[in-house]
């Protein structure tokens, strides 16, 4: 049964790259009766060696010791984001810190869960959800949630002109519009701005909807590249989609102001671009939730019919519930009742519907107006620590007369810094430091606390060492290089650390 | 395509039939009249752009209306009725004999206990909990089983049954394209959607025979037979939905023979473990007679029946494969597919079926329960059987009654008969023929039996 090729797929990658070599005619190789004989040889070599590879694979408890089905299936890459808290939890070292996935930490370090949430938990303890109350409390989600995004006053709501069903928080409102985009504009793309969430690509990837980009983040002056983000807009073929965040732009924190976004609002009327927004953090950016939707307001004042994807993972503290919802305004209500069949029907053949555990907090926290004014306390308390923290971390750096410019840690916004380190970089400080960061050089603030700011600032200072001869000095005047903590022998990474003089 | 395109068009329901509308250049425009061209689905060949039709019109005039769900359409109807004899045989969420929505005592127990510990809500790993992946496997396959033993499961938690089989659905539709997933005919009404807007081609396989309102297992040998070598044959592990009607173990073994024979792969969906007969042991024997022959297997499953957890959306696709470094490098891709769908799974259910697996006292008290809601289901059979009996002097065989196992009970009745149980006697099930046994209580048995007599007999 080995002998013979059962499936095709599993003979594959053992035998092709070789066949390939040997049987076809290479330009390359010289038509030499030795090399012939040499290829011959190296065939036979290969079947004996798969031979005993193919053993090894099968267990011995297989009865049928057939090939396995799975052979073909590559180890997929690492999520990158993922990747860098697997680095950090492997590592044994007790001074690590963890400055890679975006979840919120209070300033010892810990996962924090609202008093609103816990609250919530104890009223929903061993309710009976039947049916009929399920879909009660989703449609009060989806209510609430529209009211905190378009705001309760506007037109919008008052008219009831949204549309939308409860999703697994950001990630499934956005996978499900994409689903959603390919069924009705089969041809059609969608616009990333440069960089983006990394995850994005592969929503829409997967919905078999072509990525293009925007420009977005200028790398030199570590803010936004207007210009060629007009540009980009005015080139796209109208009626383009694009994907927005309409406050902390993941990963750069770098925001249009209102007036760039009324300026990005009104090109995309002429072009009749849909805006689909990505919103993750509201709250989080400016501490204040008005504050912080107003980019979407903007869109709104013009007119524009826009899509939403909500996550409350962050603002709510509610990453392992998995709820946010997604949203889609529309003109007239027979409109409205279509679009909802088709999304239900796409989130039924996916997933059905988020746990009512989940939706029930939301709905609790955000339909009490009492509670929901204690939750948005809550919220500031959250990022006014961020804010403090990107004080703190760019005047550390500043006193130890980096020459380097690190104003952008102060004028990004929310829970991600940009910060402009180089892969290298990156490596360095996990492997000397064991400061864990994605590759992209995005820190996550909620890692850094007052114990850990002043390690992680002259951590980034030492690898951005070699940048001071190479970069362009930013700052006006000659800053003298304070080599006092370089010079000294650095034997062992813990001795560099020591030498840091570490307060953790 | 072409062949993508024909399978969504004859797939009940489906919304796929308007994709394929625009597809073929025909367009609903809804409220649109339709001699107005819509600019925003033929933006290329117009070229144009109105700032005033911009600001009225949607892009998303030319959607259709997705078809209802067949299944909660009854439940809608049966609201809308106040006859007091009126009786929901349509969904299958049990019921109490008082017909009341039911939570476990042992969820019960478990959620105060989880408020109590105040876990943090941090992100699970996209796999899910460990602690539930390990439960899980275990309770499917048996704690002892060699292939939890050699790791050769790779296991990932999903968002209930339906979040499983996509995720499964992805996985066929990424390493075997153009594979075939053979269904039961008839089956769970999702499944053909889940496979459609996965982009999986199906075809199904003989399953109900309506002359003996049981198994037409000859058809079911036949179609599996003739099927493309190396097709994938979804099989309901236990309690088989809509029927009811499950294989003998005989006949589970004639299925992995010839499955074998033409090198398919087995995928079950087990959505009833424990809720069938009562036991979880008895209940997984088919997926786990497959294992012990050595087969890579493929299993979904659901504990939105035999806990209770619906709402949670709590379940697991589990790919049994013949090494740990394959069952590794599938769970890896697995992962993969579940990362843009939703990021990672919700920890709640999850941390519910960890707690109550984990604890032997708590594991003890669910089985108590299980067995005790089997065993309602089983005696409102006997008492149906038992009334149908008597109270029909026809000679009819009723007994596919008590042959028949879990929730559902296909009663043979057309579709004629069905709107005549609904329209005449006020009792709502599905139009294949199909009642829900645990939306009945031993008290309306009598009334049910009387109502099947009548429409069996009276109505053609």
């Amino acid at each position: 049964m080995e002998d013979e090729p059962h499936h095709c797929f599993s003979f594959l990658p053992t035998f092709l790259p070789l066949h390939i070599l040997i049987y076809t005619p290479n330009p390359v190789l010289p038509e030499h009766s030795r090399t012939k004989s040499a290829a011959v040889f190296f065939h036979i070599l290969t079947m004996i060696i798969s031979r005993f590879l193919r053993r090894g694979i099968l267990t011995s408890t297989s009865p049928t010791r057939r090939r396995s089905w799975w052979d073909h299936v590559t180890p997929a890459l690492k999520d990158p984001i993922n990747a860098v808290t697997d680095a950090f939890l492997a590592d044994p070292c007790p001074y690590k810190i963890n400055l890679g996935v975006g979840a919120y930490r209070d300033d010892k370090g810990k996962p924090v869960v609202l008093q609103r949430v816990r609250e919530a938990e104890g009223k929903i303890g061993a309710t009976n959800f039947l049916e009929s109350t399920s879909t009660a409390i989703s449609s009060k989600l989806v209510e609430e949630s529209a009211k905190l995004i378009y705001r309760e006053d506007s037109d919008v709501i008052k008219e009831r002109r949204f549309i939308g069903i409860p999703a697994l928080s950001g990630t499934s409102a956005c996978c499900i519009f994409a689903e959603f985009q390919k069924r009705f504009y089969p041809d059609s793309t969608i616009y990333f701005p440069d960089p983006t969430w990394s995850s994005h690509r592969n929503i829409w990837g997967d919905a078999h909807v072509p990525g293009r980009t925007f420009h977005y983040y200028h790398p030199d002056s570590k803010g936004l590249n207007f210009v060629a983000l007009i540009d980009d807009v005015k080139n796209a073929p109208d009626g383009s989609f694009f994907l927005l965040h309409p406050c902390a732009h993941n990963p750069t924190g770098v925001d249009p102001t209102d007036e760039q976004w009324r300026e990005i609002s009104s090109l995309f009327k002429v072009k009749n671009h849909f805006p689909f927004f990505d919103v993750a953090y509201q709250g989080f950016a400016s501490g204040d939730v008005e504050r912080d939707a107003q980019a979407i307001r903007i869109f709104l004042e013009d007119g524009h019919s826009i899509g939403c994807a909500q996550s409350f993972a962050k603002n709510l503290g509610l990453y392992g519930h998995r709820v946010g919802c997604l949203s889609i305004l529309y003109n007239d209500k027979i409109q409205a009742v279509v679009i909802k069949s088709q999304l239900k029907q796409i989130s039924n053949t996916m997933y059905g519907s988020p746990p009512i555990h989940s939706i029930s907090l939301v709905s609790k926290i955000l339909s009490n107006p009492n509670i929901k004014a204690l939750w948005l306390k809550e919220v500031k308390v959250m990022a006014t620590r961020i804010q403090i923290m990107r004080a703190t971390l760019r005047e550390a750096l500043e006193r130890l007369r980096s020459p380097l410019n690190w104003q952008h840690i102060t004028n990004q916004v929310r829970m991600f810094c940009f910060s402009g380190l180089t892969p290298a970089e990156v490596d360095q400080l996990a492997k000397e430091f064991r400061i864990y960061m994605t590759h992209d050089g995005r820190i996550s603030m909620a890692g850094v606390t007052t114990k850990n700011v002043d390690y992680v600032a002259r951590a980034i200072h030492e690898v951005t060492a070699s940048d001071r001869d190479t970069k362009i000095l930013h700052n006006i005047g000659a800053y003298k290089v304070n080599t006092d903590i370089c010079s000294t022998s650095l034997g062992t990474n813990k001795t560099r650390a020591r030498g840091m003089n570490l307060a953790l | 395509m072409a062949s993508t395109l024909l399978s969504l068009a004859s797939a009940t329901p489906s919304a796929s039939l308007s994709f394929h509308e625009i597809n073929k250049g025909k367009l609903n425009l809804g409220c649109i009249n339709k001699e107005k061209p819509n600019p925003f689905i033929k933006a290329k060949s117009f070229g144009r752009v109105s700032m005033v039709v911009a600001s009225n019109v949607s892009h998303f005039e030319g959607i259709t209306m997705a078809p209802p769900d067949p299944i909660l359409g009854v439940s809608e109807a049966f609201k809308a009725d106040d006859h007091e004899l009126k009786l929901n045989l349509g969904v299958g969420a049990y019921r109490t004999e008082e017909l009341q929505p039911y939570v476990l005592d042992v969820v019960k127990k478990v959620n105060k206990l989880l408020l109590e510990k105040g876990e943090n809500l941090e992100y699970l790993p996209i796999e899910g909990l460990a602690a539930f992946n390990k439960v899980t496997a275990e309770l499917l396959f048996g704690a002892d089983n060699p292939v939890i033993k050699q790791q050769r499961v790779a296991t990932v938690q999903g968002l209930s049954g339906t979040g499983s089989l996509r995720l499964a659905a992805a996985l066929i539709e990424r390493y075997f394209p153009g594979a075939k997933v053979l269904i039961s005919s008839p089956t769970w009404g999702n499944h053909k959607n889940i496979f459609n807007d996965a982009r999986v081609p199906w075809s199904e396989y003989r399953y109900y025979d309506p002359k003996t309102v049981g198994l037409d297992f000859e058809g079911m040998i036949a179609d599996i037979k003739a099927a493309p070598e190396g097709s994938f044959i979804l099989l309901h592990g236990c309690a088989h939905n809509p029927t009811g009607i499950d294989p003998t173990p005989e006949q589970w073994g004639v299925i992995a023979d010839v499955i074998q024979e033409k090198n398919h792969i087995p995928f079950f969906d087990i959505a009833y473990q424990g809720f069938a007969s009562g036991s979880l042991d008895t209940d997984a024997a088919s997926v786990r007679m497959f294992v012990a022959r050595g087969m890579e297997v493929i299993a979904a499953q659901s504990y939105s029946k035999n806990l209770g957890l619906y709402a949670e959306r709590i379940g697991a696709i589990n790919v049994v494969c013949s090494s740990p470094e394959a069952a590794a490098r599938v769970k890896s891709q697995l992962k993969r597919i579940a990362r843009p769908m939703y990021s990672n799974p919700p920890v709640h259910g999850a941390r519910i079926v960890a707690n109550i697996v984990g604890d032997s006292a708590l594991f003890k008290e669910w089985n108590a329960e299980m067995e005790m809601m089997a065993g309602r289901i089983k005696n409102v059979r006997h008492k149906l059987f038992d009334s149908l009996s008597s109270k029909d002097k026809s000679g009819k065989d009723w007994s596919f009654v008590l042959k028949q196992i879990g929730m559902f009970s296909f009663t043979g009745l057309n579709k004629a008969q069905c709107d005549n149980m609904t329209n005449k006697w006020h009792v709502y099930m599905t139009k294949d023929g199909r009642i829900s046994l645990a939306g009945l209580s031993l008290a309306k048995c009598e009334y049910l039996a009387d109502a099947i007599i009548d429409s069996y007999h009276n109505v053609s």
